[in-house]
Order: structure tokens, then sequence, then C-alpha cells
């Protein structure tokens, strides 16, 4: 079963479309930051998943180590933003931020 | 047979921890627990990354996840509460959109369906990796890179400390 790669896939796809549902579904940027770490953590299972069967691992390992090093530095920055937003508009829902509609 | 019927049991425990970790972030309406969740779904992910044989992949996972992003996120959520509003102040609605749920729904079942339905060469070839051959290639094959991650993380880093001061 472990060398099936099936399984990993199936998690993989789950974890990413539930991703996607948080990303669009929730009022609150937070949430959608933690949306965008759950799809980004589903193809990291991804790459580790395909490396365990290539004759190279060090390929998909290397490759899973860079998407997380990236997904900090856009956490620290959304979060930045985040904040900047709060104290400005004194909101974090995504619906009430249409400054610019009116 | 019991030791390969252990493994199964216990691959399938980290799976089922990380999807419902996924879930319970997805119906939650607490911000706080939601991050309780991403935090049991980190945890299944690097369980998940060692039976794939990635174990440094792991421990990089539980060190920067868990250590740093879970622990940003969650004093985000502190920063950003609206303590005016009372008791509920870290309640988060969740929008009414059966659409986006809908989308979400199909692209799983896509995916799913499309892996499914492929056919990879899985006769595990692949050997088990040592984890000094991964410092070596990590320092030879992709030193660029890594320093180039490094500076990106360094002026990513520089960036949200200045975007996040207080200008008053």
């Amino acid at each position: 079963m472990i060398n099936n790669i099936l399984p990993y896939l199936v998690v993989s796809g789950l974890l990413f479309a539930i991703g996607f549902a948080v990303v669009v579904s929730k009022k609150n940027l937070i949430l959608m930051l933690m949306g965008v770490e759950l799809m980004l953590n589903a193809v990291n299972v991804n790459f580790a998943a395909f490396s365990r069967f290539d004759p190279d691992p060090a390929k998909g390992q290397m490759f899973s180590i860079f998407v997380m090093i990236i997904a900090a530095a856009e956490i620290a920055v959304g979060l930045a933003i985040v904040l900047k937003i709060r104290r400005h508009y004194h909101e974090i829902d995504p619906e009430k931020l249409n400054n610019l509609r009116d | 047979m019991t030791e390969q019927l252990i493994t199964d049991l216990v691959f399938w425990l980290f799976c089922l921890i990380t999807v419902g970790g996924a879930v319970y972030v997805l119906l939650s309406n607490h911000v706080l627990y939601a991050a309780y969740g991403l935090l049991v779904t980190f945890l299944g992910v690097a369980g998940i990354f060692v039976f794939a044989g990635a174990e440094f992949v792991s421990a990089a996972q539980i060190m920067i996840y868990v250590g740093g992003i879970l622990v940003l996120l969650v004093f985000g959520i502190m920063l950003s509460s609206r303590r005016k509003a009372g008791i509920d102040h870290l309640k988060v609605e969740n929008a009414p959109r059966g659409t986006g749920i809908l989308i979400a729904g199909l692209l799983g079942t896509m995916l799913i369906l499309l892996a499914s339905r492929l056919s990879f060469n899985s006769d595990a070839t692949g050997q088990w990796l040592a984890i000094k051959s991964l410092g070596f290639s990590l320092m030879t094959t992709y030193v660029v890179i890594l320093e180039v991650v490094g500076m990106l993380l360094l002026m990513a880093l520089i960036g949200a400390t200045y975007l996040a001061k207080d200008d008053q």
C-alpha cells in the first residue's frame, strides 16, 4: 500500500479542494490565508509522494522544501498587510473593504 | 503480515487526521479554533511525509509550519481581533455561497477521478534518501536556488516588518 501512489494523490486532492473551499467561503482575511496554506500543503504532499518513486528522490524533496520557505515569506507579508488593513479600516471582512466602489 | 497491517493502519490514521483537521478549518466559525485545526492538519501532513520517505521534509514541516507559520497566524489573529465587539470577537461568518463549495467539491472529485484513472510506473524504483546526501545536494546542485530563496525570505521579512510598523 505504501508502494502505491494513489492514496497520496487522493489525500492531496481532498486537501486542495478543502483549501479552495476555505478560501472562497470565509469572510475573514486570516482564514483565507489559512486556506492558501492548506493548498500549498497539498502540493507538498504530491511532491514528496512522487519523489518516493523517482530514481533521484532529492529533486521532489528539494522542491517541497523551497515551497515551504516561499509559504513562510508569503504568510509574513500577508499578515503584515492584514494588520495594516485592520488598522486602517477597523475591519478584515473582505466584503466590507469596498472603498473604491462608490 | 501483521507488520504490514499496522503500517497501513498508521498511514490511514495520518490521512484521516490530515483531512479531518482541514474539514474542521472549513466548518469552524471561530478563528482560533480553525488555527488549532490547521495545527492538526500540519502534523498529519508531517506523518504522511515520513511514509513518503521524506524525513527531512517532515522535520522541516514541523519546524516551519507548526513552529513558524502557525505561531505567526495566532499572533495575527490576536492582533486583528475586534475587542470592542464583545465576547464573540473571534467569531467569523461563513459566506452563504453554495456555489463556492460546489466548485470546490467538483474540483476535488475531478482531481481524485483523474488521479485514479492515470497509471504511474510505481514499482518503487526510488531508494530511500539519506539526509546526508540531501544535505550534500543542497550545498552543491541546488546552492544557487538556496541562496536566491534565502535572499527572498530576508527581503520578505524586512518588508513585512516595515509594513506592519505603527505609523503614529
